[in-house]
């Protein structure tokens, strides 16, 4: 299936990132030897939060157990240490290996699609809901009759004969629990 | 030999429920009443069929028999017994024979129960189901047998997945498989009204019961799904919004919702069309879900359950689907309304509004899920959506469901009137208010949590009140407050058991809320003897030692003291666990639990070269105890609600026929 196939692409093509990523890592060891702001797991883990792990595709990277993933938040590490900022981080991550990697998509290009759509819908749909709610009511002088023949039908319960237009709640429920 | 037997039992299976649909087809439409009953006979027969095929593979599985592929697979020789009996669902192929056991069950149970009350809908169900079980079958038979031989005999096994192999996992994947399996009956019922035409009140009751029973399952399942996360996985937190939790989810609201429109139908006749349609779109997300977690095609964290039967399944969802959208189509007239909505402010109106909310979620979380299948599409890559987007999303959403929740059972059937329900909500509405005051007071801040709050407190208030109004109607028959009380469960047993739902569902969000908003973290390194404190608490590392587990399993237990505000309160021991055969690493949790928060640690890493020092990462989980307590609350309400009555099942029948004197 062609489909299959490529998902084994991509997950060629994942592991070939973090091969890339390792090697670089590797280059970038050497300067990193002179850091100075002292960086702890916290703000680590601040930044992994919102990235996903680059193997197990939709576990945060905050929380991954995976050695790759102790790599990647080595780097991150690496390059808070050398003063970037946590978006800066983030913006590095999604350029090399692309917005997949966001826990949280920027809001732009297609990925705009993917919060649009749901707030179309949502509109759509109370647009269609409300139109129908609309068409289902019905003129007052219809109701009356209505009532009547509802009544006639549910005379398994004697009162509800009587006009219910009056909104008594509570001797209704007695009646609803009486015959219980 | 056994696996053989297995296998055979598996093929007389297919033939029975091939044998079932036919006959009931041409027993329905020669109007030969025993070709009907043979075929119910044959759907019988499914049962012990496929019970003997599981027990054969149990036995394989218990045995070691190693020459079988899937038991060389999931089980290993030092295995523990019930283990290896679990392992039945620890895989592919195991999983989808599990699944077509449950279905037999349920669908035998459904011959037994309806048989005979519901003649005219059985031929069409027994068909529609045993259309449903020949597709499992055959995807057994033909594609993932399970039974499958090895050439040469291996020695050992492979071992269960570790995640698998808490005990947790015993009971949790059953109950999930009980839940959408158990959505074919009544999917099967509202399609056989479909096409016989016989569209009164009987297949609704029906195919109520049956969904709540399913519904019942999936929901423990869920609860069960998101304790075994918190105790196993290792990351703080019980919902992760993973592909195969929301496939499971989904079906959870349409059912859900579905439970809740059915009542327009049954007491005023009105949204049929509605109703069958909630039915059929509960059915195919069960089946789509059930790709989405055997396929692989979004991967996620459960994604050892991965093959190539997607195709089979795409094919099978799109077939049933238009299959249902054809006949809904063609009775669409049948299906009209005799009755007409009289005004917005009703518990009609208010069913609706609750079904509205309900699948704007189940949309949302719907093309979240399928993000990575659109992303792919478009991009050609794959993206994925954190759970940080769907919490932005779904928030307010469910925050209205909330607030309806707790508004919605003060309307009347009809019409009410805003001016009572407006007096009714005033001083819930106050008090809440003053609630979330006092949490100000304390210093809670943030206006979505003082929001969700207040949405909260005001629905547990409004439902308390339900049930005090319930039993203050009963007590004016003279009982006193606790007779009134179990009188007015145990005889609406259906609404109250509801409002226990409700219950439940608003002790859950308190949790939710909690843990989502105030939860705290962090990570860090320490040696023997040193500190590290979180909130009030405060942790001293006291060592670790690393020693041989079961199985193949090598542990590493820390050691560490907790303090509450400086009162000893107790050792937790976080372990790790290495799977040394697959080098498969697991991070166990250790708790501290009380009412108000979980202190929970992870040992994250620990070097034996340097052995007096370990990483820890700690969480505060703030509520998080009344999630579970909520979800406990939850599942026996539905217990409450389900329970057969034949009480109540008598006056219901009684209702439908009015022949009654008005004086009864």
């Amino acid at each position: 299936m062609p489909g299959f196939l490529k998902l084994k692409q991509i997950r060629g093509q994942h592991l070939a990132a973090v091969v890339l990523f390792l090697l670089g890592f590797l280059l970038m060891a050497v300067p990193a030897l002179a850091q100075d702001v002292p960086v702890t797991d916290d703000d680590v883990n601040a930044v992994a939060k919102d990235l996903f792990c680059p193997v197990c595709e939709s576990t945060p990277l905050d929380v991954c157990p995976t050695q790759a993933c102790a790599d990647w938040r080595e780097l991150i590490r690496q390059q808070l240490s050398e003063g970037s900022t946590p978006e800066e981080v983030q913006a590095y991550f999604a350029r090399q290996y692309g917005d997949g990697v966001l826990a949280n998509p920027p809001k732009r290009g297609y990925t705009l699609i993917l919060w649009a759509l749901p707030v179309v819908a949502v509109v759509l749909g109370g647009v269609f809901f409300s139109r129908y709610m609309r068409n289902l009511r019905v003129s007052a002088a219809d109701e009356v009759d209505e009532e009547l023949e509802e009544g006639v039908m549910e005379t398994a319960v004697p009162a509800a004969v009587k006009p219910i237009a009056q909104d008594d709640y509570k001797s209704k429920l007695e009646e609803e629990l009486r015959n219980r | 030999m056994i696996p053989d037997l297995g296998y055979l039992a598996l093929i007389l299976a297919l033939a029975a429920a091939v044998f079932a649909a036919g006959a009931a087809y041409y027993g329905r439409h020669t109007n030969q009443p025993r070709w009907i009953e043979s075929a119910r006979n044959a759907t019988i027969a499914t049962f012990p069929l496929i019970t003997i095929s599981c027990l054969l593979m149990i036995y394989s599985l218990v045995q070691g028999d190693f020459s079988v592929e899937y038991v060389w697979r999931v089980s290993s020789r030092d295995m523990p017994t019930y283990l290896k009996v679990t392992a039945l669902w620890g895989g592919q192929a195991g999983s989808l024979l599990f699944w077509n056991f449950l279905l037999s069950i349920f669908t035998a149970a459904a011959m037994a129960r309806n048989w005979r009350k519901q003649k005219e809908l059985m031929p069409y169900a027994i068909m529609v189901a045993s259309f449903t079980q020949i597709f499992f079958l055959g995807i057994s038979i033909f594609v993932e047998h399970p039974f499958a031989r090895l050439a040469a005999v291996p020695a050992d096994g492979n071992g269960l997945n570790p995640l698998l192999r808490h005990p947790g996992m015993i009971i949790h994947p059953p109950m999930l498989y009980l839940g959408f399996v158990g959505f074919t009956i009544p999917y099967a019922f509202a399609m056989s009204a479909l096409i016989s035409g016989k569209l009164d009140d009987a297949w609704i009751k029906i195919t109520r019961r049956w969904t709540l029973v399913a519904w019942l399952f999936l929901s423990l399942g869920l609860v069960l799904g998101g304790r075994w996360a918190y105790d196993v996985l290792g990351w703080g937190g019980y919902w992760a919004w993973d592909p195969v939790e929301n496939a499971s989810f989904m079906p959870w609201l349409a059912g859900t919702a579905f439970l809740h429109s059915v009542m327009i139908q049954e007491k005023r006749n009105m949204f049929k069309m509605w109703n069958i349609f909630l039915v059929l779109l509960t059915y195919c997300l069960v089946i789509y879900g059930t790709f989405i977690v055997r396929s692989g095609v979004i991967s996620s964290v459960h994604s050892f359950a991965q093959s190539a039967i997607g195709p089979l399944f795409f094919a099978f969802i799109a077939i049933m689907f238009v299959f249902s959208a054809y006949w809904m189509l063609k009775r669409r007239v049948d299906l009209h309304s005799e009755n007409r909505l009289n005004s917005l402010l009703s518990r009609e109106a208010a069913f609706l509004y609750n079904n509205f909310l309900i699948l704007a979620i189940l949309l949302v979380v719907f093309l979240f899920t399928n993000y990575p299948i659109f992303s792919e599409l478009i991009t050609g890559e794959k993206g994925f959506v954190g759970p940080p987007v769907y919490e932005q999303a779904l928030a307010p959403l469910f925050l209205l469901l909330l607030l309806l929740m707790g508004v919605a059972p003060l309307t009347m059937w009809y019409r009410s009137s805003a001016e009572r329900i407006g007096m009714s909500l005033r001083w819930p509405a106050l008090a809440a208010l003053v609630f979330i005051g006092v949490l100000f007071a304390v210093g809670i801040r943030g206006w979505g949590a003082l929001l969700g709050f207040w949405v909260v407190s005001f629905s547990l208030i409004l439902t308390l009140l339900e049930f005090w109004k319930g039993t203050r109607a009963r007590m004016k028959k003279g009982e006193n407050v606790f007779v009134a009380y179990s009188n007015l469960m145990a005889r609406n047993r259906r609404r109250y058991g509801g409002y226990w739902i409700h219950l439940g569902v608003i002790v859950m969000a308190f949790g939710i809320i909690g843990v989502e908003i105030f939860q705290e973290q962090t990570q860090i390194r320490l040696a023997v003897g040193e500190t590290a404190s979180l909130g009030r608490y405060e942790m001293v590392f006291l060592g670790a030692t690393r020693y041989a587990g079961p199985d193949d399993l090598l542990i590493t237990e820390a050691t560490v003291d907790v303090y509450d505000n400086g009162r000893y309160v107790g050792q937790l021991h976080p372990r790790s666990e290495l799977y040394t055969r697959t080098n498969q690493p697991m991070t166990i949790p250790n708790a501290r639990s009380t009412i108000t928060e979980d202190f929970y640690v992870l040992m994250v890493n620990w070097e034996p070269a340097t052995a007096d020092q370990a990483t820890f990462r700690i969480y505060l989980n703030p509520l998080i105890n009344w999630v579970w307590a909520g979800g406990l609350i939850f599942v026996i309400g539905t217990l409450v609600a389900a329970w057969p009555d034949p009480a109540v099942e008598r006056s219901l029948s009684r209702r439908r026929h009015p022949v009654v004197t008005p004086t009864d």
